[in-house]
């Protein structure tokens, strides 16, 4: 193994090629979900940044949550928020106007102010002398090394976050359920509806539209025997948008026209 | 490279999340940022197991992931039930004490 003189907690050259092509990637990702104006696009994005972040922790010897972050996020929590965003509208793009006035700057702001902290806080700190590494902590494997943490110093907490798992899909349901107040107005109904109006002139449901020789769609009234066309036989759209078509033109024309 | 570099981008990425919590309007995008500020976080501890050589910050940062897609299921289950009642997901739109 080749020792490379490793100052506090260095890296080794493949991780840091790794860190420094798909940091700025996933930084760039983020700040696209910030600008993007289509939910869906907020999501790519976001799922992108979780596939990056899945590679940094196996990067970081923490194999298991890897996994759990490609399988857990961006598999279910991400397929649950397309599900979701399919649910709401996949057009429901952000209105771009700004309620609070000077918000937009003040969060920016904000954002800079708390980065600038962060980030100095970071830079301030002393790390432990040397990053002592997962190797020794990681000797029976990752899963292993996790689940013997996992049942027997956090065995409590374990238990305790089944319970939430459970509380969270019963308070899904509970949210999600919708009870309809009355049934629904069914066929039967139309036709009871129909039969106890003042007259009986509908019983029987509303006239077709014309039958001619040269046209039998929905766009012809009918005829009534005094030969005038039936109001009823189309529908009042057609007539609003004008696109009914004179039953007149269908007309038979008599001989002597003809001649 | 320094491993503090991970913690950087911890920071970042975590801000960005925190700017969208505030900037976006449409709350499923709301959120995402606020699961992406969750995903920093995770780094951070992933980062401090390996500096500290001990699994337990790869727990807590297990435990997280559990606690957030809690919060989504509750937390999308509430967006739905509002979207029914208001046909829209913007967070503008519940300002019922305001008018």
């Amino acid at each position: 193994m080749i020792n490379l003189a490793l100052s506090v907690g260095a890296t080794k050259t493949p991780e840091a090629a790794l860190f420094y092509f798909l940091a700025p990637l996933s930084v760039i990702a983020a700040l696209g979900m910030l600008v993007v104006k289509k939910a869906v696009h907020s999501a790519l994005l976001l799922a992108w940044v979780m596939i990056s972040l899945a590679i940094f922790y196996i990067a970081q010897d923490a194999l298991f949550l890897g996994i759990v972050q490609v399988v857990v996020y961006t598999g279910a929590v991400m397929m649950l928020f397309l599900f979701i965003l399919m649910l709401v509208g996949v057009d429901s793009s952000d209105s771009l106007i700004e309620n609070i006035k000077g918000q937009r700057a003040a969060a920016i702001t904000a954002a800079i102010g708390i980065s600038g902290l962060l980030l100095s806080l970071i830079s301030r700190v002393t790390m432990v002398n040397d990053a002592i590494g997962l190797a020794g902590a990681n000797q029976n494997g990752n899963v292993n090394g996790l689940a013997e943490q996992l049942f027997t110093k956090y065995v409590w907490a374990f238990e305790v976050v089944s319970a939430l798992l459970i509380t969270a899909a019963l308070g899904a349901m509970v949210l999600a359920h919708s009870q309809k107040t009355k049934s629904k107005f069914a066929q039967r109904d139309l036709s009871i509806a129909r039969f106890r109006k003042a007259s009986l002139g509908e019983a029987a449901g509303l006239p077709g539209s014309g039958v001619y020789a040269l046209h039998n769609a929905v766009d012809v009234p009918a005829l009534l025997p005094t030969g005038k066309a039936a109001p009823t036989s189309i529908s009042a759209v057609l007539e609003a948008r004008g696109d009914m078509i004179d039953s007149k033109s269908f007309e038979m024309k008599s001989e002597k026209a003809d001649e | 490279m320094s491993i503090a570099n991970y913690l950087y981008l911890s920071a970042t990425l975590f801000t960005i999340g925190a700017i969208g919590v505030v900037v976006r309007r449409n709350a499923i995008v709301v959120f995402m940022c606020i699961e992406l500020m969750l995903n920093a976080a995770n780094l951070a501890f992933v980062t401090f197991a390996r500096i500290n050589g001990n699994l337990e910050g790869q727990v807590v940062a297990f435990f997280t992931m559990v606690v957030a897609a809690c919060e989504v299921v509750v937390g999308l289950a509430i967006i739905v039930t509002i979207y029914r009642s208001r046909r829209s997901a913007s967070v503008d739109d519940a300002s019922l004490l305001k008018r």
